[in-house]
C-alpha cells in the first residue's frame, strides 16, 4: 500500500507492505541509518524517531502506522549546517561517546524540552528512563540536555 | 521482520468482532502492539490477520460511566500516555495518573493501551494490580452483546484472559476511591516490566487537611500484589487486618497486613528469585507502601526512597 508521510520535512510517497516496520522503511528504503536496531524489544531506545513530536521505537511500530504523520529522524535535526542546540549541547559537553544511542537520546530529549522547557534533572532522568547509554555516559547526556533547556530560554 | 498479514481497520466494535469471529485463530487483535508485534518477531504468534481496534469508535476515549455512578471508564485503545496526561483521571483516580506516568518508558507509554495491557496478562503488568484496588471491570464486546466482568475473572492465568476468540476487549471501569481515601503504589524494578508492585489504599474517618483533622481510623483498605504470583490478586486477608484500625496503630497493624500478605500470594521460584524471597519482599514492599499511604493521610509526602523501585 501507498502512504503519504512527511519526512524529516520533506512529503514522501511511499510503497510499503502492512508488515514493514518503520526502522526498516527508514534505513534500508530512505537510506537514513541514523536510528539503529539494537534490542529490538523497545527496551533500549537506540531506534527512537519522533512521530508527530512523539518518541516511538521505530523497531517496533508498523510503518503503516506512520500514514498522514510526521517523522523526524536525528537526520532531520540539524538546519542545514546549523546543528541544533542539542547537538550543539551534546558536543560542547562531551555527551557523545561511541555515539549509538546518542540519535535516540537527541529525539528524545527533543520531545521532552516540547513539552518542558523548564526542566529538573529528576525530570531528565525520568523521561530519558529506558534509553540506555552502554558507554554508561548518563551524567554528560543529563548535563547537555539541562544546558540545552538553559540555552533555549 | 515480521511475517506477513493483512491489517483490517474496522471502525465499529461490532465490525471488530464479526472480523475475529470470521477469521478465527489466523486473527490477532492488535492496537498499540508494544507487546504483539514483540512476540510476532520471535514468531511466538503468526496471525495473518491483524484486526486493528484504534479506530473503532469510543475506543480512545475516556470519560465517565453515565449508568454506573461515577465510575470511569477507559476505552481501551487508550495510551498510557493518554492516561498519564488525562485532567480526568488526574481528578477522579490520582493514582491512575502518577502509576501511568511511571509505565515502562516513554516510547512504550506513546503507542502502548490500556486495553492490550490487560489482554496480553503479563504477570507483570502495573495497570492490572493498581485497577484491582479500584475494583475495575472490563467490558468485552461480541456477536453475542456485550458483557461486563470483574478484572479479577477477566485476568484467568498468566497471559491468559476469559476473553472468548471472537470478543473484543471494549473498555475498562475504575471505581474512584472516595474522597478520604490515601492510597500508594510501590514497584520494584530494573527493566521495564516491573518485578514486584503493591497498590494499597487506606479509607479513613477524615483526612488531614480535608476540615475533619487526622483521620484516627482505617475504615477500609485494599490490598493488590502483582508480579509475584501466577496473577495479581487482592489479599483479603491483609485487608482484613487493616479495616478498623487506628492509623496509630499503623506500624503494629502494617505488620501483621504485611505478613497477610506474604501468606497470601503464591510466588514460584524463576530467575526473579526464590518462591520464599519473594514472599519476604512482599511483606516489606507491603510494609513500605502502608506507611507511604498513612503518610499521605496525615497530609505529609514522605521522603523515603528505595533502590530500583517507584514510589507513586
Amino acid at each position: 500500500m501507498t502512504i503519504h508521510v512527511v519526512v524529516n520535512g520533506r512529503p514522501r510517497d511511499l510503497e510499503v507492505v502492512p508488515h514493514a516496520l518503520l526502522l526498516d522503511v527508514l534505513r534500508d528504503a530512505l537510506d537514513l541509518k541514523g536510528a539503529k536496531r539494537s534490542c529490538d524489544t523497545q527496551v533500549c531506545g537506540a531506534c527512537t524517531v519522533l512521530v508527530d513530536g512523539l518518541a516511538v521505537s521505530a523497531c517496533t511500530y508498523l510503518a503503516v502506522e506512520a500514514a498522514g504523520r510526521s517523522v523526524l529522524t536525528v537526520e532531520g535535526l540539524a538546519e542545514g549546517d546549523s546543528l541544533h542546540p542539542l547537538q550543539r549541547a551534546f558536543v560542547e559537553t562531551g555527551a557523545v561517546q561511541c555515539g549509538f544511542c546518542t540519535s535516540g537520546m537527541l529525539l528524545t530529549a527533543r520531545a521532552m524540552l516540547a513539552e518542558n522547557t523548564k526542566p529538573t534533572r529528576d525530570d531528565v532522568l525520568h523521561y530519558l528512563r529506558g534509553s540506555l547509554c552502554r558507554c554508561t555516559g548518563y551524567r554528560k547526556i543529563v548535563d547537555a540536555v539541562l544546558a540545552a533547556a538553559e540555552a533555549a530560554r | 521482520m515480521l511475517r506477513p498479514f493483512t491489517l483490517h481497520r474496522p471502525e465499529t466494535a461490532e465490525e471488530a468482532c464479526a472480523l475475529l469471529a470470521g477469521l478465527g485463530e489466523d486473527a490477532a487483535v492488535y492496537a498499540g502492539g508494544t507487546e504483539l508485534l514483540l512476540l510476532m518477531k520471535l514468531g511466538l504468534l503468526r496471525p495473518r490477520h491483524l484486526v486493528d481496534v484504534k479506530r473503532v469508535r469510543g475506543f480512545g476515549e475516556i470519560g465517565l460511566a453515565p449508568e454506573h455512578g461515577a465510575r470511569l471508564r477507559l476505552g481501551a485503545a487508550v495510551t498510557h500516555r493518554a492516561v498519564e496526561q488525562s485532567v480526568l483521571i488526574k481528578a477522579r483516580c490520582p493514582l491512575v495518573s502518577s502509576v501511568a506516568r511511571h509505565v515502562a518508558n516513554v516510547r512504550v507509554r506513546n503507542v502502548g493501551t490500556v486495553g492490550g495491557n490487560l489482554a496480553f496478562a503479563d504477570p507483570h503488568s502495573d495497570l492490572a494490580t493498581l485497577f484491582l484496588t479500584l475494583d475495575a471491570t472490563v467490558e468485552l464486546v461480541s456477536p453475542r452483546g456485550r458483557r461486563e466482568l470483574p478484572l479479577g475473572e477477566f485476568v484467568r492465568g498468566p497471559w491468559e484472559t476469559s476473553r472468548a476468540p471472537d470478543e473484543v476487549l471494549g473498555s475498562v471501569a475504575l471505581t474512584p476511591w472516595p474522597a478520604d481515601t490515601a492510597a500508594a503504589y510501590v514497584k520494584f524494578g530494573a527493566h521495564e516490566r516491573p518485578t514486584l508492585a503493591v497498590a494499597t489504599a487506606l479509607r479513613l474517618d477524615g483526612l488531614a487537611g480535608a476540615g475533619g483533622g487526622v483521620g484516627g481510623r482505617i475504615v477500609d483498605a485494599r490490598v493488590a500484589v502483582g508480579c509475584v504470583g501466577p496473577t495479581p490478586i487482592r489479599v483479603a486477608q491483609a485487608e482484613a487486618r487493616l479495616r478498623g484500625a487506628a492509623l496509630a496503630d499503623l506500624e503494629d497493624v502494617a505488620r501483621a497486613a504485611s505478613e497477610s500478605a506474604a501468606g497470601g500470594v503464591d510466588p514460584a521460584d524463576d530467575l526473579y528469585g526464590s518462591a520464599d524471597y519473594k514472599r519476604e519482599m512482599v511483606a516489606v514492599f507491603v510494609r513500605r507502601a502502608l506507611r507511604i499511604a498513612a503518610a499521605r493521610a496525615r497530609g505529609a509526602e514522605p521522603a523515603a526512597r528505595f533502590p530500583y523501585a517507584v514510589v507513586a
